[in-house]
């Protein structure tokens, strides 16, 4: 009777929390879909680079429910993401398909991004509103304040939202870019995924204070810490952060503190940096699994329901690594494309 | 006809395109209350308010990414760089994102994106506030680089700018602004970029000169013109992508061909025009094609002495003609 009492009062509490925040039950399961989908393609280009298919691969495991989180506290389609290269689940959130971020992957015909041009993870999608980024980092950051810019300007209630790691916020861009957007009260998020390397450089040598979020004082702007692993504590802040913005409130830089328990890219080792007891320890924090045993505990996943996810996922990735792999590569000549527009005249 | 100088070609456009087009703003340093350090936004806050003339914080990197950003949104801003020396911080915008947007989202994306920015020397501006930075630019593929050189040709090719989609680096010698005055048609009319024009007809040699050069040249022109040098001067205007058809036309007229910048000669555009007329018109040289520029420094020296003998002027051009023309 008394254990019987506990779990009521446990289900209770942690089912509170995803309706408590205004998500619905589809919602929360929607959000474990995306984390999970994203875990699943991500995991299968480690394995397709692996066996030396494909060139290339930059890995967003372990930031899948602070992306999840943050794209769910958005008007998916209707504000801005200008993403950076961890962004796969956000991407996804959004509604890029593993069959758009596979084509990258391969550099075929039809990649919806750049056209093939340019190395997977630079995440782009006009009609979703998500801005193409570059590989310099940083630079999106006063951009995305630039289309706050432009918001504040046109005087629409749209939010942009930008993606950065802690190692960007060592870069000038990052401070010139919170500088405008606390002068003008622009409409944009900062979202800073800490996952404590830059590479290999941990955060005590990237910069003096204990948090990015310390850093947003000097822009008369609120910095939020907030458990990254955690979709629905990243939803919560993130929504928040939303609505200040279409209040004409101005910016939030949100700090999500996380891990990535894989190396940078496929070309690094992050043996050469840190013990394998760090990284074995974070994975019990993992996000896909905190997500399914939070829908398990409200009674939304049972094991069974988890399989069919799983089995989705498999679909849908094979789908899309069949798909890109059976794809077309673009013309040589589409080198030439795209350099210079017509004469608006 | 209306005479303007320089300066007041730039301002009057911008003022003329922004009641046109609600989606042009200016920001940059000073260019609110104070009108620009050289005024060229004279009275625009006072016609358009602070929400289209936008006082910038003193950081070069964010003025360019503010515009590319508001571009992207669907504006169309104009970003002033105070003196070109200064736009180094901003290079990685300009030449990583706002340049390579279009091609790198397959066109999805552009940055419709005017970045002005007073150049050159001659001024007692010293080592930073008399640089050339074209060649620099002109090696970027997606980003014009413009330099008019009269009013006619700034009016032309600032409305032209608004009327691209793509990014312009619109560069305006700060010497000239107030120096060079000119008839400018109250009829609306453009020039559009890549276009080339003949300033002086001749049959000789082709002096090819942009900016203050090209005045000097003029100059330098009209002095020969009485020893019976018919000296042919040609404005490239664009500076990238560069008119080749107007340069190899004059040079295959002229046989002989003469660059001139105020830039450092090497890898100027200087090199570049040289090799074009090289590849594509070696069979109608009659000879070596020749290039003046400055000397190979970091930048233009602050005491006259060393300023004048780093900046060409007319009467090095005049003598460089005369041995072009002797050989």
């Amino acid at each position: 009777m008394a254990t019987m009492k506990v779990a009521e009062k446990a289900a209770v509490k942690v089912e509170a929390r995803h309706r408590a925040l205004g998500l619905s039950d589809a919602q929360a399961l929607e959000m474990y879909w995306y984390i999970l989908l994203s875990r699943r393609l991500d995991e299968r280009m480690w394995i397709l680079h692996r066996q030396h298919q494909v060139a290339f691969h930059i890995s967003g495991i372990g930031h899948e429910a602070a992306q999840v989180g943050a794209a769910f506290a958005l008007k998916r389609g209707y504000d801005f993401v200008h993403p950076y290269y961890r962004d796969m689940a956000l991407s996804l959130a959004i509604g890029m398909t593993p069959r758009d971020l596979m084509l990258a992957m391969y550099g075929r015909q039809g990649e919806p991004s750049s056209g093939a041009r340019q190395m997977p993870a630079h995440y782009g999608a006009r009609a979703l509103k998500i801005v193409s980024g570059s590989s310099p980092v940083a630079t999106q950051i006063p951009q995305a304040s630039g289309i706050a810019f432009g918001i504040r300007y046109k005087g629409t209630d749209e939010v942009v939202l930008t993606c950065f790691g802690e190692g960007s916020t060592s870069e000038g861009d990052f401070h010139e870019g919170l500088n405008w957007a606390g002068i003008y009260k622009l409409p944009v998020i900062f979202f800073c995924q800490n996952n404590m390397y830059a590479i290999s450089v941990p955060t005590d040598k990237e910069m003096p204070v204990k948090n990015v979020a310390d850093r947003a004082v000097a822009y008369g702007i609120p910095g939020v810490i907030v458990d990254g692993n955690d979709a629905l504590e990243v939803y919560r802040v993130m929504k928040d952060a939303a609505a200040r913005a279409r209040r004409g409130e101005g910016a939030t830089l949100v700090e999500a503190k996380t891990y990535r328990p894989v190396p940078h890219s496929s070309d690094d080792d992050d043996r050469t940096y840190r013990s394998r007891e760090e990284v074995e320890a974070w994975k019990k924090k993992d996000p896909v699994l905190l997500m399914r045993q939070y829908l398990a505990s409200v009674g939304l996943l049972d094991d069974a329901t988890a399989q069919e996810y799983e089995a989705r996922a498999k679909e849908a990735v094979d789908d899309a690594h069949q798909f890109a792999n059976n794809a077309p590569f673009p013309p040589a000549e589409f080198a030439l494309e795209n350099v210079w527009g017509e004469s608006r005249k | 006809m209306a005479t303007l100088t320089n300066i007041e070609a730039v301002t009057r456009t911008l003022a003329e395109e922004m009641r046109r087009d609600p989606n042009i703003f200016i920001t940059g340093e000073d260019v609110g209350v104070r009108g620009g350090v050289f005024r060229a936004t004279k009275g625009l806050i006072e016609e358009f308010g602070d929400q289209r003339v936008v006082d910038s914080p003193l950081a070069e990197l964010s003025i360019v990414a503010i515009g590319m950003g508001a571009a992207l949104y669907g504006l169309h801003p104009v970003c002033e760089i105070q003196f070109a020396d200064f736009i180094a911080p901003a290079f990685n915008q300009i030449v990583n994102e706002v340049a390579k947007m279009r091609y790198r989202s397959n066109g999805a994306w552009t940055v419709p994106l005017v970045i002005r920015a007073p150049y050159g020397g001659g001024i007692g501006g010293g080592l930073y506030h008399s640089q050339s930075i074209e060649a620099t630019y002109a090696h970027v593929p997606g980003l014009y680089v413009v330099a008019p050189a009269t009013p006619y040709d700034i009016v032309g090719m600032l409305r032209y700018a608004f009327r691209v989609q793509d990014p312009v680096l619109f560069l305006e010698h700060k010497k000239t602004y107030r120096l060079i005055k000119g008839e400018v048609p109250n009829d609306y009319y453009t020039v559009p970029f890549g276009k080339a024009e003949i300033k002086r007809a001749g049959t000789d040699l082709t002096v090819i000169a942009y900016g203050l050069m090209l005045h000097l040249a003029l100059e330098a022109a009209q002095r020969v013109a009485a020893d019976g040098i018919s000296a042919q001067v040609l404005d490239p205007r664009t500076l990238n992508p560069l008119d080749k058809e107007t340069i190899l036309e004059s040079v295959k007229k002229t046989s002989k061909a003469l660059i001139v910048h105020e830039d450092n000669l090497t890898l100027g555009l200087g090199a570049e025009i040289a090799a074009i007329i090289a590849g594509e018109a070696f069979e109608y040289l009659d000879a070596p094609v020749m290039r003046l520029g400055a000397p190979d420094v970091p930048a233009v020296p602050f005491s006259q002495p060393m300023q004048d003998f780093f900046m060409p002027n007319a009467d090095k051009i005049e003598k460089a003609i005369r041995k072009l023309a002797a050989y």
